[in-house]
């Protein structure tokens, strides 16, 4: 197993599925700011097969988190303080999310309206459905990747 | 200021209001002959649409106001790239209010959002046609004296028919509502339709031959299948024809049902029905242009005393 140093305070995003570590790396716009980050791949998992860890050595007030629920809510988020775990932190659904994700539907207005946001809205909390607030398009990880 | 993007907006308690006021409007229309006097209805019209369009300006005629707009993209700013954000905000300064009608879905809602009027949603793309329903409720109000207690069968192109997902999404709020969908497998109501109705325990059937159901029938809300919401010309042949009401389905029928469509029709409905007093969708586009009327003054915040 590889081993990665302790962090003294931050972040260590535990369960992330295998292979989406680079996603949140992007989504949480690390690459635009000065942390020292760890990404790790493919580390082994009693509960998932394989799973990625990110490390972020940050403030732990400095980044916000709930995003990532939108991306995968099953992520464990461990807040780290002085080198040990204080805390877990359960992340919620926000209510509405702003050019996080996109829409891809053709016939939206967001394909073609200047400088308009792509905001989605928690549409069904029990089920995690969030909708495209313009044309109601339902988001999927899936139209993501096209 | 309000806006009306989905059939949704309103409360059923305020869709009351606004059906009194139509069938008000309805029995005393010199009433309300000057009401709008001095206002202006901006139709903005982005995809043409012979009848909503000419129902809005009958409206806000009716009620004494003026009419401007344009009646296709290639005659507005967009065909020189100007953005509906854009444009909104210069016809805020020309009309006191606006009904938009887009090709892209929740471009109404990004003129509500811009402008300084309120805005109607007269169609975006295959997602919302509001005021369609509103008038599809003020029919069944009027000629049925409820809103609730009904066997309603949507029969057609139930996949694509904005009308008849919002009319659905409406028709929910009320008590006693049994849905029957008839449509050919190609063309079912989509599973988020399916899924809200069984989270409610709104009970629902979907059958695929219309003469099976004819006898159970409150309502019979008909649908055109639209050649423009599909990508291959062969399935559009194959389904267009699928269903015909015609006179001997119509013996099938109970004597009080009401045949309802959004117009225009094609072939979903034999002429020889058009004379049935069932046949309800002639009044429907009547009502169709008092409902508008109610709106405009709704949203207006105009009394009439």
């Amino acid at each position: 197993m590889l081993n990665v140093g302790k962090i003294e305070e931050g972040y260590v995003l535990d369960h992330i599925k295998a292979g989406k570590s680079f996603a949140l790396y992007e989504h949480l716009q690390l690459d635009k700011l000065d942390y020292p980050v760890a990404i790790i791949k493919n580390a082994k998992s009693n509960k998932m097969g394989k799973k990625d860890i990110l490390k972020i050595e940050c403030d732990i007030n400095s980044l916000d988190l709930d995003v990532l629920a939108v991306i995968d809510h099953n992520i464990t988020v461990n807040i780290i303080k002085d080198g040990v775990i204080v805390d877990k932190k359960e992340l919620t659904l926000p209510k509405q999310i702003r050019n996080v994700i996109h829409c891809h539907n053709p016939r939206c207005i967001t394909s073609i309206e200047q400088e308009l946001p792509h905001i989605f809205v928690l549409a069904d909390e029990e089920k995690q459905i969030y909708r495209c607030k313009y044309c109601e398009e339902k988001y999927s990880e899936s139209s993501q990747r096209k | 200021m309000r806006h009306l993007m989905s059939p949704l907006d309103f409360t059923t308690e305020e869709l009351e209001k606004l059906f009194d006021l139509a069938n008000d409007i309805e029995r005393h229309p010199a009433k309300y002959a000057h009401a709008c006097e001095g206002k202006i209805l901006a139709t903005c019209f982005y995809e043409p649409s012979t009848r909503t369009r000419l129902s809005f300006e009958s409206a806000m005629t009716r009620l004494g106001g003026r009419v401007i707009g344009f009646s296709d993209a290639a005659s507005s700013s967009a065909s020189k790239g100007e953005s509906v954000s854009d444009t909104i905000r210069v016809i805020s300064c020309y009309a006191d209010i606006c009904a938009m009608r887009h090709f892209k879905e929740g471009a109404p809602m990004v003129a509500a959002e811009k402008a300084g009027i309120p805005v109607i949603n007269a169609g975006d793309g295959g997602h919302q046609h509001p005021t369609q329903t509103l008038t599809d409720l003020l029919t069944i109000r009027t000629m049925k004296g409820r809103l609730s207690d009904f066997t309603v069968g949507l029969c057609g192109d139930l996949k694509f028919g904005r009308t008849v997902h919002s009319l659905i999404n409406a028709l929910v709020r009320y008590e006693g509502i049994h849905f029957i969908f008839i449509s050919p497998e190609e063309l079912r109501v989509p599973d988020y339709i399916t899924e809200m109705l069984r989270s409610k325990n709104i009970p629902y059937e979907e059958v695929i031959r219309l003469e099976d159901v004819m006898p159970k029938l409150d309502l019979l809300y008909m649908t055109r299948v639209q050649r423009e919401r599909f990508f291959n010309e062969e399935d559009y042949i194959r389904l267009k024809d699928f269903y015909i009401l015609d006179r001997y389905k119509m013996t099938l029928a109970k004597k009080d049902m009401l045949v309802l469509h959004p117009l225009p029709r094609v072939n979903e409905i034999s002429v020889e029905v058009d004379n049935d007093p069932r046949a309800a969708y002639f009044k429907q586009a009547q009502y169709g242009v008092y409902v508008r009327m109610a709106l405009i003054l709704t949203l207006l915040e105009i009394t009439v005393e």
